[in-house]
């Protein structure tokens, strides 16, 4: 017995061994890897269509951040099918990646990527991340468009590189002015993780904002990643300042236990979250009562009643059993756009990426799209996209406009 | 110079050189025909600047006998200060590889000092409270970092702590034409990009030489004497502070100037990259490749970091498959029949070698 395990062993770390030379020393690991990667990532569409665009999504879809990266490919997914199974000329092929959030892992996939033959990178998912990726895919001369990478950093000074979400400054200043128009009077508290871009940048842009527009902010409380856990000092914080609005520029799972606390403690403020708190309906063991009440500013909202948002979210409740969030309508409106830009450009799919990259960027800013996350959206030069930013209002566990 | 190639330690010491001359030059000629993929050549500096990290901290673990767990703060400070180097020095010193030289000796000084810091008073204690200092010491550079505030303009270099969590590098009081280096929490989000493989196998060779060279000399053995046994190197007369603090500030200065090499390839490099998970993947790397093992923590620090990529086939199983062959080549690296096993084969190809060794 002690035998075969050792046997097994032995084999197993030869084998290890031999596929690890393999394709570090073979001159054509390019091709065998990366289709490997291709064909099992891909359970929707791994079919190869004749003619099809190369498209590639990266996102978290392991580690903290993977409810974003998952929504984020699921979205690409559908809108895939959609076009695929549609009489549209202009056909995609997907390939997901994952980046754990992180930028070096991130620009691994986007290698892996181009490895395979990917012509449009749709993605990363974070904003760190992508920021990362954007460096190298403006040297490379790729086309990127990103659901939801939202820093400034993502778009600047690169001309190939465009979001689909809102940047961090015009939420923190879109919540700031939504708070001035709506609850002049409130006592704003903050509380934000200052170890982290996306939730620092908002916090710099709203309080600049809130100034200007005369909004009194009595307290700031930060966390870092490592103290995520526990709340009751900045809640205390603020409750005792009197403060009658909690501002949380923060994603849905510190959120979750800032909710939590505070109920348990009495404390009963108006909740006010930016992009990141969506999510927070679909988390594993949180009493969605508790979020009754909290205002968001996100751009796509599931029970919308047009009929794009319905098909939508019929669509990604039927594929994944759950309700889409707005990081999975951003990368379904990002497919869309590529798909529009594409037909606005004349591309055809056996075009290289380079010519792909410099065709769509032309074509770009002359778009006005109408999609699931916003109504005319049009694009500058400059990759920042110009759209309304929507609040909404959880009312019975579900998104509803504030009245 | 006399080389003595039948001495078992030189041999080796020289096959490692030869190792890895051999593997930068067969990446390089395919790099150059296009035989190689995308993903493996983006991954060229990462590599090296993990084996770089391995190496150093093998020293500290291996050669020392020290724990260390926050070797990833060195490479922070490292990383950080080789990025504010080299963005402000750009019109300075035009030529990228110059700069990179500089903004690398840069970090590794940093990273010497913050070692000298640490290890000062930690060195000079009992027991594994290195391990706890260096475990806080990687926290606390992590939290620093993320409140650092720095830009450049044509005044100089503009530097702020953001400790109240209140500044923003809008208070940095920039002219137009400066540039944001560090945003807190942001991290560099715009750093140009220099670093190359030439570089990294440089300074792979540069920390193999200061490694090997150190643990060959007098100094090197007195180190080990402090690693072995401890009461008897006291009393020979061996200054124990003296050469525990010797090893341990190279290995931090190895790790800052690999720290300025990775930070350098990164065009957005947040603190948080920097913690406590980096610090054990290089003790892994170096506990896989053998306590005191050079070559042996190069080949790990290379298939460790090569080895997600490979398992991009697995989806979303990969880190799960990543940690089970962890598991299986920790077993059976360690397991006697295995060992036995190559030790057969060692005799049957290598017989002359052995037998001369066995004959000593």
């Amino acid at each position: 017995m002690k035998k075969i395990l050792c046997l097994l062993l032995a084999m197993t770390m030869t084998f290890g061994c031999l596929t690890a030379c393999g394709s570090k020393d073979t001159s054509e690991p390019a091709t065998d890897g990366a289709a490997t990667g291709g064909d099992t990532a891909d359970t929707g569409s791994s079919e190869t269509i004749e003619g099809a665009f190369k498209l590639g999504a990266v996102g978290p879809l392991t580690g903290d951040a993977a409810i974003y990266g998952q929504a984020v490919v699921n979205g690409a997914q559908i809108a895939v099918d959609e076009i695929n199974a549609s009489d549209s000329t202009v056909k995609f092929e997907l390939n997901k990646q994952d980046d754990e959030a992180d930028g070096e892992k991130s620009k691994n996939a986007y290698n892996n990527l181009m490895d395979w033959g990917m012509q449009i990178l749709v993605g990363p998912t974070t904003s760190g991340a992508a920021t990362a990726v954007a460096a190298q895919v403006y040297t490379d001369r790729t086309f990127m468009i990103t659901p939801s990478g939202s820093s400034t950093d993502v778009i600047d000074g690169k001309d190939n590189v465009f979001q689909v979400c809102f940047t961090d400054p015009n939420q923190g200043t879109g919540a700031a002015d939504y708070i001035a128009e709506n609850m002049p009077d409130s006592k704003i508290a903050i509380i934000y993780r200052n170890d982290d871009a996306y939730s620092q940048g908002i916090r710099d842009t709203f309080v600049e904002e809130a100034e200007a527009k005369g909004l009194e902010v009595v307290t700031e409380g930060t966390f870092t990643a490592d103290t995520a856990t526990d709340f009751t000092v900045q809640l205390t914080d603020a409750q005792s300042k009197g403060a009658d609005l909690l501002f949380l520029p923060i994603y849905y799972q510190p959120a979750s236990i800032i909710l939590n606390q505070a109920n348990a403690m009495g404390y009963a403020p108006t909740f006010f979250g930016v992009d990141g708190m969506d999510g927070i309906l679909t988390l594993e063991n949180f009493d969605t009562s508790l979020a009754e009440g909290v205002m968001l500013l996100t751009p796509f909202s599931a029970d919308a009643t047009d009929d794009l948002t319905k098909n939508f979210v019929a669509k990604y409740q039927e594929a994944y059993g759950e309700v889409p969030n707005q990081f999975a309508a951003d990368a379904y409106d990002a497919v869309y756009i590529v798909k529009a830009a594409i037909e606005a450009a004349g591309c055809t799919a056996d075009m290289s990426t380079t010519d792909i990259c410099e065709a769509l960027v032309a074509a770009m800013p002359t778009l006005t799209y109408n999609g699931l996350t916003g109504q005319n959206m049009t694009w500058q030069a400059t990759g920042e996209v110009s759209k309304a930013p929507m609040a909404v209002v959880i009312k019975d566990g579900v998104y509803t406009l504030p009245n | 110079m006399k080389i003595n190639l039948r001495n078992k330690r030189t041999r080796t010491d020289f096959l490692t050189y030869a190792g890895v001359i051999i593997a930068f030059v067969v990446m390089t000629i395919l790099q150059k025909e296009g035989a190689i993929s995308r993903s493996l050549s983006g991954q060229l500096v990462p590599i090296c600047a993990y084996v770089t990290m391995a190496i150093s901290l093998n020293l500290t673990v291996g050669i020392l006998g020290e724990l260390s767990l926050g070797h990833a703060g060195f490479m922070s400070v490292g990383a950080f200060s080789g990025i504010i180097a080299a963005m402000s020095l750009q019109s300075a010193i035009p030529s990228d590889g110059v700069r990179l030289a500089v903004a690398m000796v840069l970090g590794a000084f940093f990273a010497a000092i913050a070692g000298f810091l640490v290890g000062t008073p930690v060195l000079r204690l009992r027991g594994d409270y290195l391990a706890i200092v260096t475990l806080a010491f990687g926290e606390i550079i992590k939290e620093l970092v993320n409140c650092l505030l720095v830009g450049y303009d044509e005044n100089g270099l503009h530097m702020m702590f953001n400790l109240n969590g209140q500044k923003t590098v809008a208070d940095l009081g920039l002219t137009e034409n400066g540039i944001e280096i560090i945003k807190g929490a942001q991290g560099a989000t715009s750093t140009t990009t220099i670093s190359t493989f030439t570089a990294g196998f440089i300074l792979v060779m540069v920390t193999l030489i200061v490694v090997l060279n150190l643990i060959r000399s007098r100094s090197g053995r007195a180190i080990m004497a402090l690693r072995d046994n401890r009461i008897a190197a006291e009393s020979v007369g061996i200054n124990i502070t003296k050469y525990k603090l010797m090893a341990f500030v190279t290995s931090a200065a190895l790790a800052g100037a690999s720290g300025a090499l990775y930070g350098l390839n990164m065009a957005s490099l947040q603190a948080t990259k920097f913690n406590f998970n980096t610090s054990i993947l290089v003790l892994v790397f170096v506990v896989l490749g053998g306590l005191g093992n050079i070559w042996g923590s190069i080949i790990a620090a290379t298939l460790l970091t090569v080895l997600p990529e490979m398992l991009r086939s697995f989806a979303e199983f990969r880190m799960l498959v990543y940690a089970i062959v962890l598991i299986l080549v920790m077993l059976a690296t360690n397991n006697p029949t295995f060992k036995l096993f190559f030790e057969r084969i060692r005799t049957r190809f290598f017989k002359k070698p052995a037998k001369e060794v066995r004959g000593k």
